[in-house]
Parts: structure tokens; sequence; C-alpha cells
């Protein structure tokens, strides 16, 4: 115990990195008996994944597809990390990102591809961002828990998505499955090399750099970190923590709504069920492993592209459930939690140790 | 005389930290044995291996001539060692008596109320303690509280009792009435080990003193052999204090004015209850007041951090109640929290970063929406040369700094900025000689610049040395002025306690 506390000490950094690598590793140990368990050898099923997610051009570009909303969410509920703001209503701010941009898509009548684009964005945007909101402001306000309404938000969004698509939105055409009409190609993302890949991921790696100069350069930025760190002493400072709270979640929420908009207009074209297969819990798992950094983010949502893609492969081969990805996933935040914790914990006990 | 207590080259360290290098000292039976030294000295760590809380890593503790190893607080209770804490160990909504007994080893499910009862009166009586059996706790004053700690150990019969601080939390006349008591627990042969910083405390009841120095003992010293500059040096050692002088003016300019100014807590009692106050410009103006007494609700108001329930606070003739208001003024008001460390910094950023705290909007530090990182980094040498700062590698985060150098940086971005108005809250709590009387004469200089202090601090003697006037507040109240070069202890210590002045101020 003493031994670990020293290495902190002396290198912090060593530690904050090894950290989130450690914990993929020892999850990536532990899911190893998950596929001994159902017959699988685990040494073929992790080189399958990465063959399947990396070893050919429709391959990779399957996992940046999977890529591009992961980082829009996790972009999205990192920022609010930063802040100590739990956001974990990504996948509801998806679903009202996405719905605002195929209001626009299908019954604003404009006609021009460039405003279509800025007005579904910007619609994605307000949507997801007001969304998120509602608690900013609740809890700006009334302290009222922004875990707790972000993750029943989620519900309302999901639930609220399915309505449209069951009821007013469904697609006369469309032999009564729950799904919009196809959008037109004014609101249609550019597309790549024949693939599915399009411009949402550009857009999403444009988001990233903005991200991160807004919070590691700005002025905005440097309150919001100084909040994150001790909130009483930014209240000293003279900074408005309430208004900055609300501020965060909403442009924590509009960032994930971009999410919504970059996969309607990208990829599936219409808004439909699951639009979302939870890309925003999977958010929350990379702002943590990403340490709320927004080049992290970029770098841990390719790796869990990589599984989601990977994760495919092994279904159509081994017939592997889909919970498997999602198993190894929780595998790999429970350790970091853990980690987390234990960093913690020793931190505290060289505190007391100070303090006697 | 027989040494009840020895304590031999005991050593502690915790990872990273050495507590305890190499204390040795001992403690005679019928004596008061004081142990001084700064904060961070290992006084409470020693105390806490005394009472069995930590196991020291080298040494030896031996209670009369016994050699012995404590595994639990249970030991060293066991062996007669009692321990009057800083926070008292009492439950409020139960009644003297059930505190007490709740205290006790070995006392019978059927136990015979009278004579339990009877014992403790015979104690109350002897020390004469005003003490009534059936009052609940939460009524009792500070002092009485203490009182009851100190029962609950000779009901027990501690033959060695250690006293932390006891001092901090009572006025004058309570002290003194806790010396009288400690004196004659003395002459009963009970040995008080005695933890204080207060220099005028420990040359009042100690029979022999023992200066501790980074977890070293470094002198043991019989009364008559000390007095407070031998002990002074002994425990500053080659540390250098800096000088100040200060001048007097005060001029008639109000810069600040409190007008019955009501706030109250969370649990909605009031902490500010028609307290007014009138701050002149370039004044040090002390706040006397036993913990406690709504000190710290004031500095709050003021630094905006609690809004107001009645009353007025007014700026020259602007009014800045109005917590907006407030908050545009604040620049001009700084402040030194009480608590350093939760309210006073951003733990886990820079000190480039905590010294632009309050001024991080401010043109030089940015370039339209950019940080101007540059600039900020320049401010951050000048003042880490300017105020002495010891910082560490650059980016290191504040939390790993002494804290003294946490409370050079937050004065050093306080007062950058020239501000009209300090507030300090306890501004050399817990620091070590050399750092507190740096404080006092950054806060000396300020005055010489025309800037107005409202300094609240708990030692008397540092607010008799220090301030223009000294307001005295109990129970959310102002009780009034005096003149720090015409007042008495006592007087100070009578309104401490709630009692107007007849014709002071």
């Amino acid at each position: 115990m003493k031994l670990v506390i020293e290495r902190r000490e002396i290198s912090s950094a060593l530690l904050r990195f090894s950290a989130p690598v450690a914990s993929i590793g020892i999850a990536l140990f532990v899911a190893g008996f998950l596929l001994l368990a159902s017959g699988v050898s685990p040494l073929a099923a992790y080189r399958e994944i990465i063959i399947e997610a990396l070893g050919s051009v429709y391959g990779l570009s399957e996992t940046l597809v999977k890529t591009t909303p992961l980082i829009f969410a996790g972009l999205g509920v990192s920022l609010a990390f930063r802040m100590q703001i739990w956001n974990i209503g990504a996948e509801g701010q998806i679903y009202v990102g996405a719905m605002g941009a195929t209001w626009v898509a299908l019954f604003s009548g404009i006609q021009n591809h460039w405003m279509m684009m800025v007005a579904m964005f910007f619609a994605a945007f307000f949507c997801g961002g007001l969304w998120a909101g509602v608690a900013g402001f609740l809890r700006a306000r009334w302290q009222v828990n922004e875990v707790i309404v972000t993750l029943l938000m989620n519900y309302i969004a999901i639930l609220w998505v399915d309505y449209l698509i069951y009821g007013p939105w469904k697609d006369p055409k469309g032999f009564n499955f729950p799904l919009t009409a196809q959008f037109s190609d004014t609101a249609r993302l550019a597309e790549y090399f024949n693939t599915r890949m399009h411009s949402g991921f550009f857009l999403a790696l444009f988001c990233a750099l903005v991200l991160y100069l807004f919070i590691e350069r700005t002025v905005w930025g440097y309150e919001i970190k100084v909040i994150g760190s001790n909130q009483k002493a930014a209240q000293y400072a003279g900074m408005n923590t309430g208004l900055a709270i609300f501020f965060v979640l909403f442009l924590s929420g509009a960032i994930a709504g971009i999410a919504g908009f970059s996969e309607v207009a990208g990829l599936q074209h219409r808004l439909q069920h699951g639009i979302s297969p939870g890309y925003g819990y999977t958010a929350i798992i990379i702002a943590w492993l990403a340490k709320r950094s927004a080049i992290g983010v970029v770098i841990v949502s390719f790796l869990m592209g990589v599984l989601l893609v990977g994760g495919d492969s092994l279904q159509l081969l081994w017939q592997l459930p889909v919970a498997f990805v999602y198993a190894f996933q929780g595998l790999i935040l429970f350790f970091l939690l853990a980690s987390d914790f234990f960093i913690i914990y020793r931190v505290k006990l060289i505190k007391g140790g100070a303090h006697a | 005389m027989s040494d009840i207590l020895h304590i031999e080259n005991i050593r502690k360290t915790f990872p990273g930290v050495i507590a305890l290098d190499d204390v040795s000292f001992s403690v005679a039976q019928g004596e008061i044995h004081t142990l001084l030294g700064e904060n961070g000295a290992g006084k409470s760590t020693l105390m806490n291996v005394l009472t069995g809380l930590y196991h020291p890593d080298r040494g030896h503790i031996r209670i009369a001539g016994e050699q012995i190893h404590f595994t639990s607080p249970r030991d060293s209770l066991a062996c007669g060692i009692g321990m009057v804490h800083q926070h008292f160990m009492l439950v409020p909504a139960h009644s003297v008596f059930e505190n007490i007994l709740l205290a006790l080893d070995k006392v019978p499910n059927f136990y015979s109320r009278k004579t339990y009862q009877a014992k403790i009166q015979k104690l109350i009586d002897e020390f004469d303690l005003d003490l009534d059996l059936d009052t609940p706790v939460w009524k009792l004053s500070i002092g009485a509280q203490q009182w009851i700690e100190l029962i609950k150990l000779l009901m027990r019969d501690c033959q060695l009792l250690i006293l932390d601080e006891p001092t901090a939390v009572l006025t004058p006349q309570e002290s003194e009435r806790l010396f009288n008591v400690l004196r004659k627990l003395r002459k009963q042969g009970k040995s008080i080990i005695f933890i204080s910083h207060k220099m005028r405390e420990v040359m009042e009841v100690s029979d022999r003193v023992t200066i501790l120095k980074k977890g070293r003992s470094i002198a043991t010293r019989t009364r008559g052999d000390f007095d407070e500059s031998i002990l002074a040096s002994l425990m500053i050692g080659k540390d250098k204090i800096p000088q100040w002088q200060k001048t007097l003016q005060m001029s008639d300019e109000i810069v600040l004015d409190i007008q019955k100014l009501s706030v109250r807590n969370d649990r909605g009692l009031s902490d500010l209850d028609a307290f007014n106050l009138q701050l002149k410009k370039g004044e040090i103006l002390g706040i006397a007041g036993v913990a406690g007494n709504g000190q710290k609700a004031l500095a709050e108001v003021l630094t905006g951090l609690k809004n107001t329930n009645q009353g007025r606070i007014l700026a020259g003739q602007k009014d800045i109640t109005n917590s907006n208001a407030r908050y545009s003024y604040i620049a001009g008001i700084a402040h030194i929290p009480e608590d350093r460390k939760t309210i006073g910094i951003a733990p886990d950023m820079s000190v480039d970063e905590n010294l632009i705290m309050k001024s991080f909007k401010s043109g030089s530090f940015r370039n339209w929406i950019f940080q101007n990182k540059r600039a900020i980094r320049r401010n951050a040498e000048e003042k880490i040369e300017q105020f002495a700062i010891k910082s560490g590698p650059d980016g290191t985060p504040l939390r790993y700094l002494s804290g003294g150098n946490i409370q050079k940086v937050i004065i050093a971005r306080e007062l950058s900025e020239h501000p009209a108005v300090l507030v300090a809250l306890y501004p050399t709590r817990g620091l070590d000689i050399g750092s507190a009387g740096y404080v006092h004469k950054v806060i000396a200089d300020g005055a010489d610049r025309g800037m107005s202090t409202i300094l609240i601090a708990e030692d008397l003697d540092e607010l008799l040395k220090l301030s223009d006037r000294i307001a005295v507040m109990f129970r959310g109240q102002l009780v009034g002025y005096v003149d720090p070069r015409k007042t008495t202890r006592e007087e100070i210590g009578l309104m401490m306690s709630g009692e107007t002045p007849g014709d002071s101020a």
C-alpha cells in the first residue's frame, strides 16, 4: 500500500495513463472467461475483432461510422464531467437531436443543400441542448440532482420518438414499419469511398478540436475548470456558478444532440426506432476512460467503434449475443471505476498522515 | 516527584511524511506539562500515539515505569490516560447526566441513578463547576460542555489528562476558570498534558514546557527557566519573522456600512441578528468573539457567498445588499477565507491558474475569448517571486503545496488587485510563526496604502497587536467597539460573553 502511494506522488501522470490501459487489459482478461464459457477461444475472438474492424477498407469505414456518434456523445458527456456535472442522458439527447433534425428535413421545405444542413444541425443542437438544459435549470435553481433528471429524461425522449414514428411521422408508403419517409438528397450528408462513411465523422473531429480549444484555451473553459475543481472557490471568485451549470449542461446536451443529426443525415436518412443502440450510455464509459479530455474522447471512441464492429462479426461467426459487447464495456467501466477508487483511497491516506 | 509517563524516541511516519521524528519527554505526577509547537509540529500525532490511535514505528512509552503497547484507545483509557478533544464527543439532545453515564465503563444494567448522580455531583462541587445534571447538553455554553468532557475523564479515574487546545473555544474568563480547575487537579496529584500555542496561557499554567518542532522534541524547560521570548525563539528556531510597523491612520470616511443585517442559516437560526458595523477607510477593524457567534456568516455575506434576509450593506453611497450588486462589487472586496483548502482555491489546478481566479476576465489575461497563457505565466512568476511562494515544478496542482504556501497564493491573488476592502477570516490559523508574521505584515502594509481590513481572529493577542479598533460580536450581534490601546482583556472577555460595556468605545 505504501509503495503505490509513493509512485503516485512521483509520477502521477504515469498512473493516470496506466489506469485506463490496465482496466481495459483486465476487462479483456475477464471477458476471456465469458468467451470460454460460450465455447469460443478468447484469443481467436480478439483476433477476429481486430481483423474485422481494422483489416479492410470496409471494416475500417464501418468502424468510423460507429465512432462518429460516439465522439459526439462522448464529447458532450465529458464536457459536463469536466465541471463535475454528471450528464448521463446523452442517449435521450441523441434522440431529440435526431428528432429535431428530422423535423427540419421532412417539413421545413428548404431546397438548398447547405442551408438544409445548417438548419438541421442547429435544430439538433438546440433540441439536445434544451433537453439537457431542463436538468441544468433544475440543478442550478433548486439543486435537483442532474443524474436522476438526465437519466429519466432518456426514457421520455426515446418513447417520444417512438410515438412520432409509430404515429404522426410514419411513412405512408412504409408498409406500416415504424419509420419516417426517406430524406431527400438535400438533407443527406456526403458519403465517401463508396462506403457508409459520411461527413459526420469529420464534423466530429472538428467538434473535438473546437471543444479542446474551448476548454483548454478560453476564459469560459477556465471558468468551467475552476467550478469543477471547487465550486465554492468559484463563487468566491465572483463566478456565477448557477448560470455556468445551466450553460454547460445545455452545451453538453447540444453536442450529444449533434450525434442525432449526424446519424439521421449521414447514415439512416430517416428517423426510425432504435436510432441509437446505446451510444449515449457508451459515451459515459468513453468520457470516463478519456479522463474527460476532448482528444482522449476521439481515441477511446475509436476503440469502442472497433469493439462494436468486431462484436458484430462475433455474432455472425460464433452466434455470440450482442450482449457480449455490452458486457465487455461494462467490465471496462467497472475496473476503471475500481482503479479510480483505489487512487482516491490512497490519496486520502496521505492526507490523513499530513494532517495528523 | 515520580514520572507517571515516559516517552522515549518516538517515531511515526506516514507514507511520504515524517510526522514524528524523534520525540522524548516525560510527565511527572502532579504536574502540568505543556506541549508547545506550531501547527504541523506533530502535537496531534503524538497525542494520537498516546491515546492508542496510532502505533509508533519506533520508541517506547512507559507508564509508571512499565513499558506498554497500546493497541486501541481502550487500552490507553485502561491505563488512566484520558483526552479532551477539540471537538467534544457529546450527544446534544441528552442530559448532562446521560452523557457522562454513556462514557462510563461497567455501568450495571440496573444502575442506581442516585449513586451515580451523587458521585458526579461530588466532582461538580469539588471543582466548583456550575452544572445542572438534568439540563440537555445543547442548552449549555461551550465552556460548560467542556466541563462535561472533563468530568467524564475524572469519573473514569484518569490519572493523566490530555487537553488539546482547550481554550480555542473559550472566552478569557472561561479559560481562567479552566486553569483554576487544572490547578486543583494538579494539587490532587493528577498529571495534565496541556496543548496550546497561545503563549500567555502557556506562561500562566505550565510547570514544564516541551517544545516540538518538525516532529522533534527540541527542548524541555522547567518553570523559571523560560519566558515568552525564550519559548518563542525555541519554537521558531532559525526561521525569520518578517518585521513590520503599523502606523495609525484612520480617516473618518466610512467605506463599508452594515445596517441591521440579519442572516439566517440553513437551519433557520439567525447567524447575524440586526448586526451593525462600520468600517473606516484605512483601518484594521478586528472582530473579537468566541467562535461560532456569526463571524463566518459576516465574512460570507460580505464576499457574496450568502444572501441577506434583512438589513442593508452600503459601500460608500452604493447599496450592495442585493447579491447581484455585490457580484459586481466583489472585485473590490478581497477575502482570505477561513478554510483555505475547501474554499479559497481550486485544488486540482496549478499555481498559475489559481493566481488569476479573481482577475481571469481582465484584459491583461486574455485575448478576445482566449486566455493569454503567456501573461498568466508571467503574472505567476512575478507573484511567486514577490511573495516567496514555494510552488514546486510548473503546473503542480495547488493541493500539493504546504498550508503556508497555499495561504501565500491566496494572499497574492487577493491583494494583487489592490482591493479597497479585505475580509480576513482566521488568516493565520494553522500557519507557522514565520508565515503568520508574513500575513500580519501584508495586512499592515495594505492599511498603509489605504486598504480597510476586517480581521476576524480568535487569538486576542493577534487582534490587540494589529487592530485599530476592535468590534466584539456575540450571538450575531455587535456588542460594541473597543480601542485596543485602552481596553483590557477582561473588558473584551466580558463583551464576548454578551455583556454590554459601560462607557467604552
